[in-house]
């Protein structure tokens, strides 16, 4: 196990930012968004009950950990919401996640 | 409509709004207390009343709604009054420098200092991107259904797959003259009894659903005449008296953002000597301000209250002199 993968935030003109994060500190890919100083709001710092923090899953390796019903819930009653939408606080950044692509969505700014 | 008058008014009932009380209450000011919510504590006790929360000194764990109870005791010996329930609205800055703190609901605080721990927020109506929508506001655009009547013989469009988004329309399906549910997915994670009877509407033909489609476009003169549903790049116009968005709820600053104070993102900027913001009179507490280095963190919510009573007592007392008093020395003594 390494404890540093890659996280990558696609930009609107399509360029790719890579982001290292670190797996063996708990972190939320949210968290590491907002260190890295993006545009995501994550009001509620976690809970799954403002979805300010909505992203679109582009590409993942491996399956992502399941949604709990909180999160679907609150992912079906966003306009901008699509078949990959994830909430990034719900995310645990572990080694699972290398090479992620995600893109951070209207509801997030 | 009720009128009260009070030393300071604690805009949200949080755990630090609370702790303010006792801060305030070891230096003889009294408190009044105004939440949106019916009930103290904040998103401790409507949102994660059963978690254990670790990091509050003193307390290995305590649950999110214990420590509620416990802060209602501790600040019990200072009899803080409470409006419940209701929003605050306006603020109305007196020419002696105090104020007066308006809710929806008409409760009118009069007070010589204003302590907003509003946290989140209060929770607004999420409204999707589209362009114009907020122009049509009250012309047919709106975000809650608050009196059904009103929609009676009206031709309506709804948006959104939520639990609110299939309840409105199960009400409103007889009572419009036509309804369009539209809904950018396929399922309906909700209740499934609720989406079961949407789909069974649907087919008997006594609502439009219309799936896999967002509303992108709002139409008319003065009045909302149609709005624009797209679906894979082809867009129809459907005439509509009334559209209403519904997706979900996100915390908002609400009226606050209109009181004039310094924000940056969704938060109040304060001095973190004594966490007053811009407006002489006006701090705030806990989660809602912003400054270098700040953490949302109960406890750090419950120092600011420390340091922001120590400013708060020099105007509500400005001949006195503050002078730190010890619990351990003088106990407690109760306001009457």
């Amino acid at each position: 196990m390494k404890d540093l993968i890659n996280i990558y935030v696609e930009q609107e003109d399509g360029e790719r930012i890579t982001l290292e994060a670190p797996t063996d500190m708990g972190l939320s890919v949210m968290e590491v968004l907002k260190a890295n100083e993006f545009d995501v709001q994550a009001l509620c710092g976690g809970m799954a009950i403002c979805a300010t923090c909505h992203v679109e899953v582009l590409q993942n390796e491996e399956e992502l950990p399941e949604m709990s019903d909180d999160e679907a819930y609150m992912l079906e009653t966003l306009p901008h919401a699509t078949a990959n939408s994830r909430l990034s606080c719900q995310l645990r950044v572990t080694p699972a996640l290398e090479g992620l692509v995600v893109r951070i969505m209207p509801e997030a700014h | 409509m009720e009128k009260v008058t009070t030393d300071i008014c604690i805009v949200g009932a949080g755990p630090v709004g609370l702790f303010a009380v006792f801060e305030a209450g070891l230096l003889k000011m009294r408190c009044h207390v105004v939440d949106a919510l019916a009930a103290v504590g904040g998103q401790l006790t409507e949102i994660y009343p059963k978690k254990p929360i670790y990091d509050i000194p003193g307390f290995p764990e305590v649950l999110a709604g214990d420590l509620v109870k416990n802060l209602q005791q501790q600040i019990a010996p200072f009899h803080p009054t409470f409006t419940l329930g209701e929003r605050v609205e306006h603020l109305d800055k007196q020419e002696d420098g105090s104020f007066i703190v308006k809710t929806v609901a008409g409760t009118e605080i009069a007070c010589k200092v204003v302590v907003i721990a509003g946290g989140l927020g209060s929770f607004e109506p999420r409204k999707p991107a589209i362009e114009n929508l907020e122009g049509y506001e009250g012309k047919g655009v709106t975000y809650m259904v608050r009196d059904p009547e009103e929609f009676r013989d009206k031709r309506v469009v709804l948006a959104g797959g939520g639990d609110s988004a299939l309840d409105w329309t199960i009400y409103l399906a007889d009572l419009c003259k036509e309804l369009t549910l539209v809904h950018r997915g396929t399922t309906f994670r909700g209740a499934p009894e609720s989406a079961e009877k949407v789909l069974h509407l649907a087919e008997e033909g006594r609502i439009n659903l219309v799936l896999k489609s967002n509303v992108t476009e709002v139409h008319g003169e003065e009045q909302l005449e149609g709005v624009t549903i797209e679906a894979n790049n082809e867009a129809n116009q459907v005439e509509a008296d009334y559209f209403i968005p519904l997706f979900g709820l996100v915390p908002k600053l609400g009226p606050l953002e209109n009181w004039g104070l310094e924000l940056e993102k969704n938060a109040i900027v304060v001095n973190t000597f004594d966490y007053s913001t811009n407006i002489p009179g006006i701090f705030a507490i806990g989660d809602i301000n912003t400054y270098p280095g700040k953490l949302k963190l109960i406890l750090c919510g419950f120092h600011e209250a420390a340091l922001m009573a120590q400013s708060a007592y020099n105007i509500i007392y400005p001949d006195k002199k503050f002078v730190l008093k010890y619990t351990t020395v003088n106990g407690i003594q109760e306001l009457q």
